[in-house]
């Protein structure tokens, strides 16, 4: 028997409490997939790689939302990552101290803003720079090309991206900005010992040295994109099924997030209600499915591969 | 004289408001080890980092006063540092190898910024970079694995070989010994005095003994000011300026 002291006594508090972020990802699992057993049971796989989304018909397939989901996470990725790094480069190596405080606040205070808001400037603001500046001129001057097909309206995956590249900029800026100052002064002074220039220091040391926390960085952002819904929903344009099936990047469509908060509430039967809720299971599973890929990343490919210049 | 090979000349440094140095004169010697001695805080470190540029990195920094190698103004506006530090290396205080990089390619690195390797032979200059720093025997089989797996004295000649690769003229050393056990330390010390051949040194040291085994000059920095430079044997045995021998026989320091 272990005596009842005070310190075993904290020890089996927190312990119950570390548990609870055990027990919640089990009882979400546990929900959604005793809730999406009928949507499985009536469309199989079906519902995974089927386009329609029909429930007049009772017939649910998810592909164009998963799609929707990866493109929107994808675009905002490739926007957002250079744009992050290059404010965490900025606050860190280059920014005069004066600025670097107030700037570091900025950006995290972005992170603040509640995505309703970002929503809203989606629909008022960037979508009309999107329509105006980037869609139309693409659309007229290459719109044989697929991706730049259709008719724009600027609600569609590329307005959806943009917003999401922008509300991750905060996340992934900050956590790399961490990164970034945590590199040792001893290893960029031995650099510019060897005649390194400030480009070169940055390149080759600073983002070799943080790469796998600035990785770690990202996937935390691209947690944020895959599952930002309300902003998403307010931009993507929400075409259903089918129509919602990407081709073009103006067209309007769907993520898994959006697919269900647009719909759930107006479902009319059992079935359809447990479609959105397989629609929820198919997004954790994504998600798990990223994160854990990203620590098999951080922890093999990274570590293994050495930094060397070529 | 032809054969000083930098020189400072009435040289101030600050960090912020506090003055680091006060009208530093002293000259380098070619092919010579010239050693700078001096209590903490007394700027020899300071000193040595403003021969390469590197004291300028430091946020507050600020300086003024002439460097001279062979004779040209290191802080003339049309210098570019990177060149000094390619002509001037730097081996620090704590072995800094690249974490991330193996031992080949710590040695490599400085060529590669270059882009001399396209011309040279890399391995022919990372083994002889190696052997020059007395390391090569040790680490042959071992270029592959990371510069930060080998013990803290060969971490510090793996540094003086990152150094020799680029194939400066001075080399510069921050307390390179400080960080090191006594056997370590010696090969450092031997190697030092090999490396003069071919090199100029400057050394920063805290240890005098050091100073009198490995240097042909000696200067000896006091709150700032040099108080006192000369060649290594008269400084020890007959020190002019009552500090430096307040300093040496332990009074103080």
């Amino acid at each position: 028997m272990t005596k009842l002291t005070g310190d075993n006594i904290f020890k089996c508090i927190v312990a119950v409490i570390a548990a609870f972020a055990a027990i919640i990802l089990i009882v979400n699992a546990y929900v959604l997939i005793t809730g999406s057993v009928r949507v499985f049971s009536v469309s199989g796989f079906g519902f995974i790689s089927g386009r329609s989304w029909n429930p007049g018909a009772s017939t649910f397939g998810v592909l164009p939302a998963i799609l929707g989901t990866l493109i929107t996470s994808g675009i905002a990725l490739l926007v957002g990552v250079p744009l992050s790094l290059g404010i965490a480069i900025f606050i860190v190596e280059m920014a005069p101290r004066a600025v670097r405080v107030p700037f570091s606040y900025l950006i995290e205070m972005l992170a603040a803003v509640p995505s309703v808001i970002y929503g809203l400037w989606g629909m008022f603001v960037l979508r009309f720079w999107v329509l105006d500046y980037i869609e139309t001129p693409l659309n007229t001057y290459l719109g044989w090309f697929p991706l730049f097909s259709g008719t724009p309206t600027g609600y569609g995956f590329l307005t959806a991206g943009l917003i999401l590249a922008i509300m991750i900029i905060p996340t992934i800026a900050s956590v790399s900005r961490e990164v970034i100052s945590a590199v040792p002064n001893s290893i960029k002074e031995a650099a510019y010992g060897i005649g390194a220039t400030k480009g070169e220091v940055i390149h080759h040391w600073v983002l070799s040295y943080g790469r796998s926390g600035i990785f770690g960085a990202i996937i935390l952002g691209l947690g944020r994109a895959i599952g930002e819904t309300m902003a998403v929903t307010m931009v993507i344009g929400n075409a259903a099924g089918a129509k919602g099936m990407p081709v073009s990047l103006f067209q309007p469509g769907q993520t898994l997030p959006s697919l269900i908060a647009g719909g759930f509430f107006d479902s009319q039967t059992p079935l359809q209600s447990s479609a959105y809720i397989g629609a929820g299971l198919v997004l954790l599973v994504i998600s798990l499915l990223i994160n854990i890929a990203a620590h098999v990343m951080v922890t093999r490919v990274l570590k293994v591969k050495g930094g060397a210049i070529e | 004289m032809d054969n000083i090979k930098m020189q400072s000349v009435d040289l101030n440094a600050w960090f912020g408001t506090k003055q680091a140095l006060r009208d530093i004169n002293l000259s380098i010697k070619t092919n010579a080890v010239t050693a700078i001695i001096g209590p903490s805080g007394c700027g020899k470190s300071t000193f040595i980092r403003t021969l390469n540029r590197m004291h300028e990195l430091a946020p507050t920094a600020k300086m003024t006063g002439q460097i001279l190698l062979d004779n040209q103004n290191i802080y003339n506006p049309t210098v570019d540092p990177v060149m000094i530090r390619r002509r001037v290396g730097m081996v620090f205080q704590k072995p800094n190898p690249f974490p991330t990089m193996s031992i080949y390619d710590n040695v490599a690195a400085g060529l590669k910024l270059t882009g001399a390797h396209k011309d040279k032979n890399l391995d022919d200059v990372v083994k002889h970079s190696l052997q020059q720093a007395t390391l090569w025997d040790e680490v042959k089989d071992d270029l592959k694995k990371p510069g930060t797996s080998i013990s803290g004295g060969q971490q510090q000649r793996l540094c003086i070989a990152r150094a020799i690769a680029l194939q400066p003229e001075v080399i510069l050393m921050d307390e390179p010994t400080s960080a090191l056990d006594p056997i370590a330390s010696a090969k450092i010390e031997r190697l030092i005095v090999e490396l003069k051949k071919n090199y100029t040194v400057a050394i920063v040291t805290h240890n005098m003994q050091q100073a009198s085994r490995v240097s042909d000059y000696t200067a000896f920095m006091y709150l700032g000011s040099l108080i006192e430079f000369g060649a290594t044997k008269d400084i020890f045995e007959s020190p002019k300026n009552q500090l430096t021998e307040k300093y040496l026989t332990g009074e103080f320091g």
